[in-house]
């Protein structure tokens, strides 16, 4: 083990040693202009390579999206509306700031360990984690003041005269003092719901008798 | 004759006349698909806008469903959830200012009164639909007892 260590430390101090003379086989004109077009190069490939796995192809090339999610998107208005104008997944599920997608990126590192292990392979695995997968997009969009849904639907240019008068109200009200987020009422617009036990707002049955309703539709449904 | 010929004879002049009964209505009832035969397709209508006004409809009779005013598209109403009863419920009428489910809901079918909505009256849209404003299919002749009240009162005092 010391050994290992006083190795690796020999390896750094030899690396040091180089990077801090001058070079003796290149020109500094090589250097500077080749360091600078290298640079370039590595900003537009990783930019290119970011860019490509920000795309709906590469979210729904893995059945876990294809089947799931985006089925379900698919019934909804974010998907098929009049105008044609459509929201695709990192539009809603990625900022669009560069370091706030950066940040989401690494975070998306965690996805990456899901589909390799296999977290939610099987729609039953889906289901079974669906409340908690929610709850994570919850309370991103609720810290970040519903920041992609603002994206495209922006308060300060909202007519409250060309929407009716429920959503007028809400909207002059609650949204407009920042007592609530978009995520706080729209909840589920663009994919199915958990169960929604406890959450805020959509508990309203009597969990007993739900609970045996859900029971009777299972047996019901397993005959 | 045998008995079991007589039945058989009453079956076929009951399914004859059933027959006849049958075409003369269908020839009336013309429906969304007009008189087009069966096996042919028509082109179908436009489909209408719903109604979006909030305006509450009256019941032509009370025991009515109420119907919805407003537009219910993606309305997710399923075991895990019910958007409808994010206002339409009693602890959140006052936010929304919706009209509450009535208390026949909160009754389970042995009578037994619940702390919110009964598994059987869970699944609004089995009674409550979305409007859309068309002129209707089939003629229809229901008055409301009001009118047939009125009728009567109007006759008897000639």
């Amino acid at each position: 083990m010391k050994g290992l260590i006083a190795k690796g430390w020999g390896l750094v101090l030899q690396t040091w040693r180089i990077l801090s003379r001058p070079s003796v086989h290149f020109s500094l004109g090589f250097l500077t202009i080749g360091g600078f077009v290298a640079g370039i190069m590595f900003w537009g490939g990783f930019n290119t390579a970011l860019e490509l796995t920000n795309t709906e192809t590469f979210c729904i090339s893995c059945h876990e999206m294809r089947e799931n999610v985006y089925a379900e998107l698919r019934q909804t208005i974010h998907f098929t509306n009049r105008s044609g104008v459509r929201a695709t997944c990192p539009d809603c599920h990625v900022p669009h700031k560069w370091t706030d997608k950066i940040a989401r990126k690494m975070q998306a590192s965690k996805e990456v360990w899901g589909k390799i292990f296999g977290t939610i392979n099987t729609r039953e695995k889906f289901v079974d984690k669906r409340r908690e997968l929610a709850e994570h997009e919850w309370a991103r969009l609720k810290a970040n003041n519903s920041l992609e849904c603002r994206n495209c639907h922006n308060f300060e240019y909202m007519d409250f005269t060309r929407q009716s008068q429920r959503a007028a109200a809400a909207h002059s009200t609650y949204l407009a003092s920042g007592e609530k987020t978009c995520i706080d009422c729209h909840k589920g617009i663009a994919h199915q719901l958990p169960d929604m036990k406890g959450v805020p707002g959509w508990d309203v049955t009597d969990t007993e008798s739900m609970d045996r309703l859900r029971a009777a539709i299972t047996t019901a449904a397993s005959d | 004759m045998t008995q079991d010929n007589r039945r058989f004879a009453f079956a076929v002049a009951l399914a004859a006349t059933l027959i006849t009964v049958s075409t003369a209505l269908a020839a009336e009832l013309t429906g969304l698909r007009g008189s087009t035969p069966v096996d042919q397709e028509i082109a179908p209508p436009p489909i209408p806008n719903e109604v979006n006004d909030d305006k509450r409809q009256s019941r032509n009779y009370p025991e009515q469903p109420p119907v919805i005013p407003h537009q219910t598209r993606d309305y997710q109403i399923t075991l895990n959830a019910n958007k409808c009863l994010t206002c339409h419920s009693r602890q959140f009428t006052a936010q929304s200012q919706a009209p509450m489910i009535s208390i026949t809901h909160f009754m389970d079918r042995d009578g037994q009164i619940l702390a919110s909505v009964t598994p059987r009256r869970y699944f609004c849209t089995q009674c409550h639909v979305s409007q859309a404003d068309t002129p209707p299919l089939v003629e229809n002749t229901f008055r409301d007892i009001d009118t047939i009240i009125g009728a009567e009162r109007s006759e008897g005092s000639q």
